[in-house]
């Protein structure tokens, strides 16, 4: 388990390999999505994983939270591999995620919404409920303690009571982060969480994915487009194009690398429209 | 969408609390709240004063409400069923957000299970019968379920609706069901005759007992269907309470975050499918009890009462009422199954006005006439804005 620290030090920046990618590749009909990409999220990291659009960020994401199963190669968490689990039961075994276009449950409140996350866990069934068992009583004291605490981290204790669909959007985006927390992981995947933010709400992200780290303890997977933003925490960037890794290390080596810079810009023989205008290196 | 709270939903407080115009009815939250305020005992009274009242409405023989044309205890009772019937839909439709168009053929199942095993092929007891009928409902809706809610939406629908009719076509085709001419001497609830209750009988505005219209208190029989009405209501309570403890549960969370998006639920850890098989076990458990009871009170069932006309008429009692909302599904059958026995005078103008009223509602209150809670917490947290609101702008 990673320990929990306070200090602003890294704890483990070079702990064990907690979620393994080894050699995944998936197609959906002609195209292939993936192919072929290794990587490993150690323990105690937050990794970045960028690509221009459409190189297979989320679909990496999908292959992980069990969305879709790889067409070949290998998903691990902690040494196991995640083989045909359902979504539910891989969320149970510690991979928590968002959504890159907010998916909450709107006519539910806050939360409710952080309670269902919570819930993951919990084995009450039909009888337990009808009868109010001891266990149920546990698990709804025990869900609604976690689901507090967590909203509290995220400072959205005050909005509670209201329905999700009614919070603000900055809220809302905190509010999936709650929701995913909720569920216990040990690594926690944030699909461009930066969205629609403006610098100083991307400050205060940035502040808080490192306190996830730091103060929760978890290991971070983090799509983002903001390269400031990116470059800025992760401790290690893994980069996609057309499905295919084309670099991985640290933030500032991965900024030169050559083959990166060719994918955002592009390179001389490829016509100057290629340039995406999120990729502001 | 952007910061700030401009979205239309949260209207401020004030403008709610003068909801009265425009919005065709009244301040829902007024009442519920002035009613959760209310001291523990005198909200106990309140409860069992309503309890009572629910009781004895039969034998008030009140004025106006009262149906003139026909057995008014035996309306309740229909009336009664279909408040049944709307609780069971309103489990897989308004909580787990599953579009069930033949939810009649488990209200079949029900009946039949009581009619063929206590009439036509065997004579089991009625306290066997009921048990059994909601075993073998709960069991079909499994089955129905199992393969079917892997697909989602509109397809769910037809597949439903496709489950309502094979039911009625098995029954209408095959000899030992019965086939079209249906099954006679369906038993009926064993009778406890205590003693007599005397109706009240109304002159202007003063009532007196009326010692010749009275009703043999829990004696099952074919003219009074009073001690029906009785039975059903009481199963109505109980389905009420169980229905609270799962709305409050993971359970409960779990099948609106099914509704709600069922991919994100799956990904957040409910195991979305076997959460949407349970909504379909529990909406069958209660639609075949429906069904038994009605056909122990029926004595007589053929295929022609479980049209699919009857399931449409269920899934418009919890949308007209407010899907997902217990209450509100509640009046939404009373009124789909009330006011046709009510003005029973107006027989060929019933469909059109029907057709005119769900219009009506579709334009001006879309989610129903009580539409859910929909954060009744969250109005509590309006308020208080806006108490702070008034308290600053005073100072």
């Amino acid at each position: 388990m990673p320990s929990t620290s306070v200090s602003e030090q890294p704890v483990t920046r070079n702990g064990a390999a907690l979620l393994s990618l080894d050699d995944v590749s998936i197609q959906f009909g002609g195209l292939k999505a993936l192919d072929g990409v290794s990587f490993d999220v150690r323990e105690g990291e937050i990794l970045g994983l960028i690509g221009p659009n459409g190189a297979g960020k989320t679909t990496c994401f999908n292959v992980m939270t069990g969305v879709y199963q790889p067409t070949s190669g290998e998903v691990r968490f902690a040494g196991e591999p995640l083989g045909r689990r359902k979504r539910f039961a891989i969320t149970r075994l510690g991979i928590a995620r968002t959504f890159q276009n907010i998916r909450l449950f709107g006519n539910m409140t806050a939360l409710e919404n952080v309670l269902v996350g919570a819930d993951a866990h919990h084995r009450t069934n039909v009888i337990d409920a009808l009868v109010r068992s001891p266990r149920h009583r546990r698990e709804e004291r025990e869900g609604e303690e976690t689901a507090r605490e967590v909203m509290k981290f995220l400072g959205l204790e005050r909005r509670a009571d209201e329905l999700a669909r009614n919070l603000s959007y900055g809220e809302q985006r905190r509010l999936e982060i709650a929701r995913a927390m909720a569920t216990k992981p040990r690594l926690l995947c944030l699909d461009e969480p930066a969205a629609g933010f403006n610098p100083a709400e991307k400050a205060q992200l940035m502040d808080l994915i490192r306190r996830i780290r730091d103060v929760r303890g978890l290991t971070v997977l983090l799509i983002e487009h903001d390269m400031g933003l990116v470059m800025g925490v992760s401790d290690r960037v893994a980069v996609l194009e057309f499905g295919r890794k084309i670099a991985e290390g640290a933030p500032v080596d991965v900024r030169n690398d050559p083959a990166v810079i060719a994918a955002y810009l592009g390179t001389e023989a490829d016509d100057a429209g290629e340039f995406d205008q999120e990729g502001d290196l | 969408m952007t910061e700030g709270k401009a979205s239309p939903d949260t209207e401020p407080a004030s403008a709610r609390s003068m909801a009265w115009g425009p919005r065709l009815g009244w301040d829902r939250g007024a009442l519920a709240r002035r009613v959760t305020a209310l001291p523990r005992p005198v909200k106990w009274a309140l409860i069992g004063l309503v309890v009572v009242l629910l009781y004895a409405l039969p034998l008030l023989e009140i004025p106006i409400v009262s149906t003139p044309d026909t057995d008014f205890g035996g309306v309740l009772f229909t009336v009664a069923s279909y408040v049944l019937v709307a609780l069971g839909l309103n489990i897989v439709l308004g909580y787990a957000g599953l579009l069930d168009l033949g939810y009649v053929g488990f209200y079949a199942i029900g009946a039949y299970t009581v009619a063929v095993l206590g009439s036509l092929q065997a004579q089991l007891s009625w306290w066997l019968l009921i048990p059994l009928a909601v075993v073998l409902t709960t069991i079909s809706g499994i089955l129905l379920g199992a393969p079917t809610l892997r697909v989602r939406g509109d397809y769910l629908a037809i597949v439903t609706l496709g489950f309502g009719e094979i039911i009625r076509l098995t029954a209408l085709n095959t000899e030992w069901l019965g086939a079209a001419k249906g099954i006679t001497g369906v038993p009926r609830p064993p009778s406890v005759e205590l003693f007599e209750v005397p109706h009240l009988k109304w002159e202007g505005a003063t009532a007196v007992v009326d010692l010749d219209d009275t009703t043999r208190f829990l004696f099952f029989g074919v003219a009074d269907q009073t001690p029906y009405y009785w039975l059903t209501l009481t199963v109505i309570f109980l389905v009420l309470g169980a229905d609270r403890m799962l709305r409050l549960s993971r359970i409960g969370r779990g099948w609106e975050a099914t509704r709600e998006d069922e991919d994100a639920a799956e990904l957040m850890g409910v195991p979305t499918f076997k959460f949407k098989l349970l909504a379909f076990a529990c909406g069958a458990f209660i639609g075949g009890l429906s069904g038994a009871l009605f056909a122990s009170r029926q004595g007589f069932i053929n295929p022609e009462s479980f049209l699919l006309l009857l399931s449409i008429l269920f899934v418009a009692a919890v949308v007209v009422g407010g899907a997902g909302n217990r209450w509100g599904v509640i009046l939404g059958a009373v009124v789909v199954a009330y006011l046709p026995e009510r003005f029973r005078g107006f027989e060929e103008w019933r469909l059109l006005v029907f057709g005119l009223a769900l219009l009506l509602l579709a334009n001006f209150r879309p989610q129903g006439l009580i539409p859910p809670r929909r954060a009744k917490r969250a109005q509590a947290v309006d308020e208080q804005l806006e108490a702070l609101e008034e308290g600053t702008a005073r100072a």
